[in-house]
């Protein structure tokens, strides 16, 4: 049988307040254990929380991101289950009353085509302590640090079909949340964490299958992987006959594997209800618009824009628009040089090449975007071939100086000189008698093979420094 | 001097007529002969008492006093006290030492009052007769046998016996305003909001609320004016603004308008009883206020709402108590379900554990909207009764409770008669409005208290009511015998 | 009217709270919960259709708090009441996940 992947996420994703959610602690990643847990993180008797502005501030702006319905009335509930790592026995979270209601965004794959994912709500919660297992002969260490870090849950409409596009829906989230400025998106700190909702159900069905939740998978190739294999399980179990159990399955990276979880859920009832410590959140329209007029363009506009306004394809404009230094990035350099084009070749093939081998990001690129502007500058003003530009590139990413200074003292000054070029041509043309005849024998056809051998003998003599083009045209003058 | 009022006190130490380590050590030294018949305090720390009482004098000396300098008072052992224990009446606690101050602790400390000792409660302030005290119960200064009321059992015998000239109380259900009634002392449960809750050991969240005790509404002014007022850190805390409590309670009540609820006054309620609440009335009618009888129909339903909403809260405020951060854990747990579940077996009393069992009943899958949800909307109503009669009236008056106090052990096997005690005070927290009780005559020698409700954030006018009551009356200065003894 | 509770759902109940109820306790425990319940189900006949539920009985709403840091680290105060510790860690009986 043939089977569709029905797909949902639920990403964790970590606001970048300075302190959390419900107390004046701060939320500094990396410290010794214990040191950021504060009486109300610890749950020590008698404390309470007070909600932090900011978190219901970035909540909305994500909300108006996507162009969801903003609550202007939301609850805090208490989901309630003992953990350690759960000081108070409950979650502050948002269970029937969210922030953000229903909302979408588009997702671009590689092909160039593009879906609407939709969003079924986003609430405010608590982010819970960390275990830690090693080191303690039989018992379980507990770092409270980050419990309460304010965390959005992000819950998407189960609209995914398959891994790809799984991937595309969190590098598009990653880039949303992170042109608004709400999270720092780092994935290897666990600012965005995500719960892989999956079931399958035979091609053309209409009906959901049963459901597996695979718990914390934190990577973008993590999820590829986890839904691979989940789909592959639960394919063989449909194929036989079997059933799917709803349950909790957690990825484990290192054997490539989803296994059950089933001892921590079957107890669970979580007997939400309002948080008594809290009261109802209550924002106006003044609020929310004034949050509205803070928003910077979005990756989803600045995509059409950059189609638009610099004739770039979907594929190129979605890369350069990734992250807003990226498109900042792209957007100087093409100012500079005058050529969107180029600039957005230059940019992805070069640029990013070269920081993806040196395993650095746009932030830290040696090379600013008004250098890079002016090296492309020289190409297009013949000063360089393209060929030259690029180990001028090289130099400039050594710190060796800005594209003028390198091609000065480097002396790759493009020969434009006619007088220069037309002694080199002749040169090379009573050099190779030869050739001179064979190529005036040849018919039209054949010559354009053969011009190329004149063109290279003359760069070679010439150091590369004569400019192609005039090579070209004083050739096929001469050659007649 | 330990049968001096607080604003006695006050005036006696600002002018040196005697210091602040001779008023503790005077009531210390009572606490030592007299307790053992009352049981009324868990902790004394008495070096720290008098060394805070040695400050206070420096304070007094310079001419640098705050409000309470130097007064000794007595607070519920559900305050947080830094680096005293805090065992709010149960095992769990017994050995939790807080690092932090309650805020109506840290205001009793910045107005210069010094911290006397913990008194002995109902554990976890669930209860009305202070009999679910780890630490044994504590006894009513009127007679011993008779239990103090509860959940703020020790503070009323405290004050009661002359241990302390105030104390403070919590109040969920009746907490303050019942034991009150049966020890023979005044005691308010603020407007919801009105004192913070931060360090306040949590029993139902949207209920609880702390107020003083003492002998009079003027000694309950003085104290709410230190213990009232807006706290940025508790969410549920109000920033209306407060009063200055003291200043109005000579108010004539000319034009006052009382209303008596129907429901009050029925079956149930014990007939003595019945006769020195109409006494009362009488007085405050004779001083210019008019009677009007009401309704306040939903009032049957406040002992089956109260008992759904409270253990709800109660049963997740007290998830926090898992043998990991604090306080009691059990012996060698064979594993984390071990350690959970026996800690909290071997921690909790049966009524604590009755209760947070109800509570998570009633929240529960399938439950939720039968109990919980129905609890809160019948909750609306119980408050929509209370806003009617306000419309007419300004203040609400019946008995605090059914009868005066019982014997220890009369309900401790019966928690339904027990939870029948607080049939005329739970309403009031429900609704979260101020209610008081104030000594109104006795019955075969056990105090009947007076109760007093008003609008939200009318305390300055309970008390007033209170202060004209008592300036005509001489209940509140009776004195029990038991607290006669000692040569002080 | 809900039914009267029974055993077995003191023991679910029980279970969700972590406390342990030995054997010769559970069967008053049961009777004592089932009284209480039998008391509150009285609120089963009043009719609370299109009633709001009062969470807080001011209606109030939620103060919001500057994004501010407040607390600097007390972890030495904290940790000397706790049960366990090791190296900075609250320590519990191994967690098997
Ligand atoms: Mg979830
Ligand atoms: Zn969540």
């Amino acid at each position: 049988m043939r089977w569709e992947t029905v797909i949902g996420l639920e990403v964790h994703l970590q606001l970048a307040t300075e302190s959390k959610i419900f107390s004046g602690s701060p939320t500094t990643f990396g410290a010794e254990p214990n040191t950021q847990a504060s009486a109300v993180d610890l749950a020590m008797p008698g404390m309470l929380p007070v909600l932090n502005e900011q978190a219901v501030h970035y909540a909305v702006k994500f909300g108006l991101g996507i162009g969801a319905q903003i609550s202007k009335r939301s609850i805090f509930d208490r989901k309630n289950y003992f953990y350690p790592d759960l000081p108070k026995g409950y979650q502050i979270s948002q269970f029937e009353a969210p922030i953000v209601g229903k909302g979408s965004f588009e997702i671009l794959m590689e092909d160039g085509s593009s879906r609407t994912i939709g969003i079924t709500r986003a609430h405010l919660e608590e982010d819970a302590g960390k275990s830690l297992h090693e080191d303690f002969n039989n018992h379980t260490g507990i770092d409270l640090n980050r419990a309460g870090t304010p965390l959005l849950e992000i819950v998407s409409e189960p609209d995914i079909r398959n891994a790809a596009e799984a991937v595309a829906y969190l590098k598009a989230l990653h880039s949303l949340v992170t042109y608004l400025g709400i999270s720092d998106g780092n994935m290897a700190e666990g600012s965005m964490r995500c719960d892989v909702n999956i079931s399958l159900r035979p091609l053309g069905s209409m009906t959901l299958g049963t459901r597996a939740e695979i718990k914390n998978v934190n990577s973008f190739r993590f999820v590829e992987k986890a839904i691979h294999h989940e789909f592959q399980r639960q394919a063989d179990i449909l194929e036989e006959g079997g059933k799917i159990t709803q349950e909790t399955r957690l990825y484990d990276a290192d054997r490539d594997e989803t296994r059950s979880m089933r001892s921590k859920e079957v107890a669970n009832d979580y007997r939400y209800f309002p948080e008594p410590d809290l009261l109802p959140i209550v924002i106006d329209d003044i609020y929310i618009e004034s949050i509205r007029e803070s928003l910077p363009e979005l990756p989803a506009d600045k995509r059409s824009r950059f189609t638009a306004q610099y004739g770039l394809g979907p594929y190129d404009a979605n890369v350069l628009s990734d992250s807003r230094p990226l498109a900042d990035y792209f957007e100087t350099v093409a100012g500079e040089c005058g050529d969107a084009k180029i600039a957005a070749n230059w940019v992805q093939v070069e640029l990013l090449g070269q920081l993806n081998r040196a395993g650095s990001t746009i932030e830290k690129c040696p090379v600013s975007a008004t250098a890079l502007g002016q090296l492309i500058s020289r190409i297009l003003d013949n000063t360089i071939s393209g060929k030259m530009a690029k180990q001028v590139f090289e130099s400039m990413w050594k710190g060796e100086g800005d594209a003028d200074e390198i091609i000065e003292a480097r002396g790759l000054l493009q020969v434009s000189d006619t007088g220069a070029i037309d002694a080199i041509v002749n040169d090379v043309l009573s050099a190779n008698a030869a050739q001179v005849q064979q190529y005036l024998d040849a018919d039209e056809a054949k010559r354009k093979k053969l011009i190329g051998f004149f063109v290279g003998q003359v760069m070679k003599l010439s150091k590369g420094q004569a400019n192609p083009q005039m090579v070209n045209e004083l050739l096929a003058k001469k050659l007649t | 001097m330990h049968t001096k009022s607080v604003a006695q006190l006050v005036t006696g130490l600002r002018e040196r007529q005697f210091s602040s380590v001779e008023v503790t050590r005077a009531y210390l030294d009572r606490i030592d002969a007299l307790d053992s018949q009352y049981n009324s305090f868990i902790t004394v720390d008495e070096a720290a008492a008098l060394a805070a009482a040695g400050v206070a004098d420096e304070r007094l000396a310079s001419g640098a006093a705050n409000a309470l300098t130097g007064i000794p008072i007595a607070h519920k052992d559900i305050f947080c006290t830094d680096g005293v224990r805090t065992s709010c009446g149960s095992r769990m606690l017994d050995n939790f030492v807080p690092p932090y101050d309650a805020t109506v602790i840290q205001r009793f400390k910045s107005a210069g009052a010094v911290l006397l000792g913990k008194t002995n409660m109902d554990e976890f302030a669930m209860g009305s007769s202070n009999e679910s005290s780890f630490y044994g119960p504590a006894r009513n200064p009127w007679n011993t046998d008779l239990v103090p009321g509860g959940s703020s059992g020790g503070s009323a015998a405290a004050v009661a016996g002359l241990l302390a000239p105030a104390a403070t109380g919590t109040d969920t259900g009746g907490s303050i305003r019942q034991p009150a009634a049966f020890c023979g002392i005044t005691g308010l449960k603020p407007t919801y909001g009105r004192v913070s809750r931060l360090g306040i050991v949590a029993f139902a969240s949207s209920l609880d609320q702390a107020g003083p005790m003492a002998h009079s509404a003027e000694d309950c002014a003085f104290l709410l004016n230190t213990m009232a007022g807006h706290d940025p850190l508790d969410s549920t805390s109000s920033t209306v603004a407060t009063e200055d409590y003291c200043a109005t309670l000579g108010d004539s009540l000319e034009g006052l308008r009382i209303g008596l609820p129907t429901e009050y006054f029925g079956e149930g309620l014990d007939v003595a009883t019945g006769e020195c609440i109409n006494d009362a009335l009488k007085e405050l009618e004779a001083q210019g206020a008019t009677l009007v009888e009401m309704s306040l129909p939903h009032s049957a339903l406040t002992i089956p709402t109260y008992y759904i909403i409270a253990p709800a809260e109660a049963s997740t405020n007290l998830a926090r108590f898992d043998g990991v951060r604090y306080g009691y854990r059990c012996e060698n747990p064979v594993d984390l379900h071990d350690l959970y579940s026996r800690t909290r077996q071997e921690g909790f009393g049966e009524e604590v554990k009755r209760r947070i069992l109800v509570g998570t009943y009633a929240l529960s899958a399938g439950y939720y909207d039968a109990y919980y949800k129905k609890a809160q909307q019948i909750r609306r109503l119980i408050k929509q009764d209370f806003m009617h009669c306000f419309e007419q009236v300004d203040v609400i008056a019946g008995p605090t409770t059914p009868g005066p106090a019982f014997a220890l052990g009369a309900k401790s096997n019966d928690p339904i008669s027990m939870y029948l005690e607080d049939v005329y005070t739970l309403a009031v927290n429900l609704a979260g409005l101020p209610g008081m009780s104030l000594p109104a005559g006795f019955v075969e020698g056990k105090p009947v208290g007076l109760q007093l409700i008003g609008r939200h954030f009318s305390e300055a006018r309970l008390l007033n009511v209170a202060h004209r009551f008592q300036q005509a009356t001489d209940w509140h200065l009776r004195t029990p015998d038991s607290a006669k003894g000692g040569t002080l | 009217m809900i039914m009267a509770i029974e055993q077995g759902e003191i023991e679910k109940v029980a279970e969700l709270s972590r406390i342990r109820i030995s054997d010769e306790e559970i069967g008053q425990v049961t009777e004592r919960i089932a009284e209480i319940l039998q008391m509150v189900d009285q609120l089963q006949a009043v009719d609370t259709h299109d009633v709001e539920p009062m969470a807080n009985p001011l209606d109030a709403t939620q103060r919001l708090r500057p994004d501010e840091v407040t607390q600097s680290n007390r972890r030495d105060a904290f940790q000397a009441i706790a049960p366990a510790v090791e190296n900075g860690l609250y320590l519990v009986p191994k967690v098997i996940e």
